[in-house]
């Protein structure tokens, strides 16, 4: 339930929740480095969206979908398709979002999420073209929270990747200076893989896959883009300004490596379910 | 992506429509309560491929002010399709469709709400449309009407809605996306449960005064349906929450199961 009005906590919370991490525990009772329960469905958009997936992260859940559409290609890269991440933050998925045109927080989310998957180079782009300089594929991954309880970005980024992993599209081929549908379908051409993992700092304490209470209290956090090699592919500190030492960085690192290990599990798994199906 | 075409017929030579329904069926309707966590009151609808999502928030302080009202709550809602959920990407940015169709649902549920129990306040009604096959506006207002009960906001009674329209010279109940686009006429309808009086009526297409009568009062039959399988979803929504708490209430439980399907209970649902 909406049981506060603005992005303001009490102090007396405020205190709970810091006082209570430098006792080992979080209020939720997690450990420091656990995540809240992960679940992926997949092709939740199934008649009209070429990909989709809900992501449930704890009580906070995002849906992705992907179009694909033909459009121009850019005019510095005329033989590569177009990859873009979008985000809203609707007023149906919290008390805290307002209607109106997206604000900073959403833009953050859109852009941090992209990142992910453009650094990655998650989708060859190169293969993306019909004819060059003239029709590419332009690939749309939009993001809408549903219900907002902290680390919408994780959230976001899983769905993304679920659903661009799972994607379908119609192919076309270039006939007489235009673009026909062959009348077959493709996947995405998909080089790599990244989901994001976010770890938020709260007093001199770091914390995995913060909630809305603690993103509430939160000096800072650091999200880190994790490939199936383990190599990191971008990094995002935000959500308040206070400062993190070399140490706590390297420390959660290591932690986001961990648990990005696990969400490539889960894909893959969530996708070898699905296709038993 | 995905090329929409015109099909070669809508009614087929044995008089079934594209989907296999006959000309008065409804598409398979699944509705749930309380399917987020953040709202004060949510509900979700599946009418075929449609699927919607309703949250209620409030009554809460109104932002920006000057659109208190000052003898009742100011009944917000805002209708908006997600980029995926048709054929093409839809932009982003609010369209003049979907600022038209929030207006017309506000217009649909008011009726049935006490509103000016709550002066000066708001009560936000947001609905996202994740997939489109037809009907939103309709499905949008059976789970508007629900996540308002859900919130629990004081009610009259419940609002069902249905579409209906032609194809082909025949009427049909709760048009598909196809049907819409290229049939002869849609009507979308919506009526206070209680009392049947229509709170939504629009029309396009062409129909002559018995036709259009005629299938206003196809209308009015599915959305007498629509109202039970309303009922259905809130009771059931409480009665899981209830019956955690104790076995003892697995009697009560049962009460209301046999209760289902049964008209003339109309307007328990305020209880």
């Amino acid at each position: 339930m909406g049981d506060y009005s603005s992005e303001v906590i009490s102090n007396i919370d405020r205190d709970y929740i810091a006082n209570f991490l430098d006792t080992g525990k979080r209020i939720d009772g997690r450990a420091f480095d656990e995540a809240r329960h992960t679940e992926i469905e997949l092709d939740v958009v199934a008649a009209k969206a070429e990909g989709s997936a809900l992501v449930h992260l704890g009580d906070t859940s995002v849906i992705a979908g992907v179009k694909v559409l033909l459009g121009d290609p850019y005019a510095d890269s005329p033989d590569k398709g177009v990859m873009m991440v979008t985000a809203e933050l609707p007023p149906l998925a919290s008390p805290l979002f307002e209607l109106g045109p997206p604000k900073e927080p959403a833009i953050e989310l859109a852009r941090v999420v992209d990142r992910g998957v453009r650094e990655s180079e998650m989708i060859d782009t190169s293969k993306l073209c019909i004819e060059p300089g003239k029709k590419v594929y332009m690939v749309f991954a939009d993001v809408y929270p549903l219900d907002y309880d902290g680390n919408l970005i994780d959230a976001s980024s899983l769905a993304v990747a679920a659903a661009l992993l799972t994607a379908k599209f119609d192919e076309y081929k270039w006939e007489d200076g235009k673009a026909v549908p062959t009348g077959k379908k493709l996947d995405l051409p998909i080089r790599n893989s990244a989901v994001e993992v976010t770890i938020s700092r709260i007093g001199r304490h770091l914390v995995m896959d913060p909630s809305l209470k603690e993103e509430m209290v939160q000096d800072c956090r650091l999200t880190m883009a994790v490939d199936k090699s383990d190599k990191l592919r971008a990094m995002q500190k935000g959500g308040g300004s206070g400062p993190l030492t070399m140490d706590e960085i390297e420390t959660a690192m290591t932690m986001a490596i961990d648990r990005a290990q696990d969400l490539h599990k889960l894909i893959d798994e969530t996708i070898k379910a699905r296709k038993k199906k | 992506m995905s090329p929409e075409t015109k099909p070669d017929f809508l009614i087929n030579p044995e008089g079934l429509r594209i989907d296999g329904r006959r000309t008065d069926e409804m598409r398979p309707i699944e509705l749930k309560v309380g399917v987020l966590k953040q709202a004060d009151g949510s509900a979700s609808i599946r009418q075929g491929n449609t699927y919607i999502l309703a949250a209620v928030y409030g009554p809460r302080e109104l932002h920006p002010r000057h659109l208190t009202i000052n003898d009742r709550a100011y009944l917000r809602c805002v209708y908006r399709m997600a980029t995926f959920s048709v054929p093409d990407r839809k932009r982003p940015a609010p369209s003049r469709r979907e600022r038209e169709i929030s207006m017309v649902i506000a217009n649909a549920l008011k009726p049935a709400l006490f509103l000016e129990d709550y002066p000066r306040a708001v009560v936000d009604v947001f609905i996202q449309v994740i997939q489109a096959d037809g009907g939103t506006r309709c499905a949008a207002i059976n789970a508007a009407s629900l996540a308002l009960a859900d919130a629990g906001i004081p009610m009259k009674t419940l609002v069902p809605a249905v579409a209906v329209g032609k194809a082909e010279g025949k009427l049909l109940v709760d048009l598909g996306d196809e049907e819409d686009k290229y049939g002869g006429g849609d009507v979308p309808m919506a009526m206070l449960g209680t009392t049947g009086e229509i709170t939504l009526l629009q029309q396009d297409g062409s129909f002559a005064k018995e036709e259009l009568v005629e299938a206003m009062g196809m209308g009015v039959t599915a959305m007498k349906y629509i109202l039970e399988l309303q009922k259905e979803a809130l009771k059931s929504a409480y009665t899981k929450k209830v019956a955690v708490e104790g076995e003892e209430l697995d009697e009560y439980e049962d009460d209301l199961e046999t209760d289902l399907g049964e008209a003339e209970i109309a307007g328990e649902e305020d209880e």
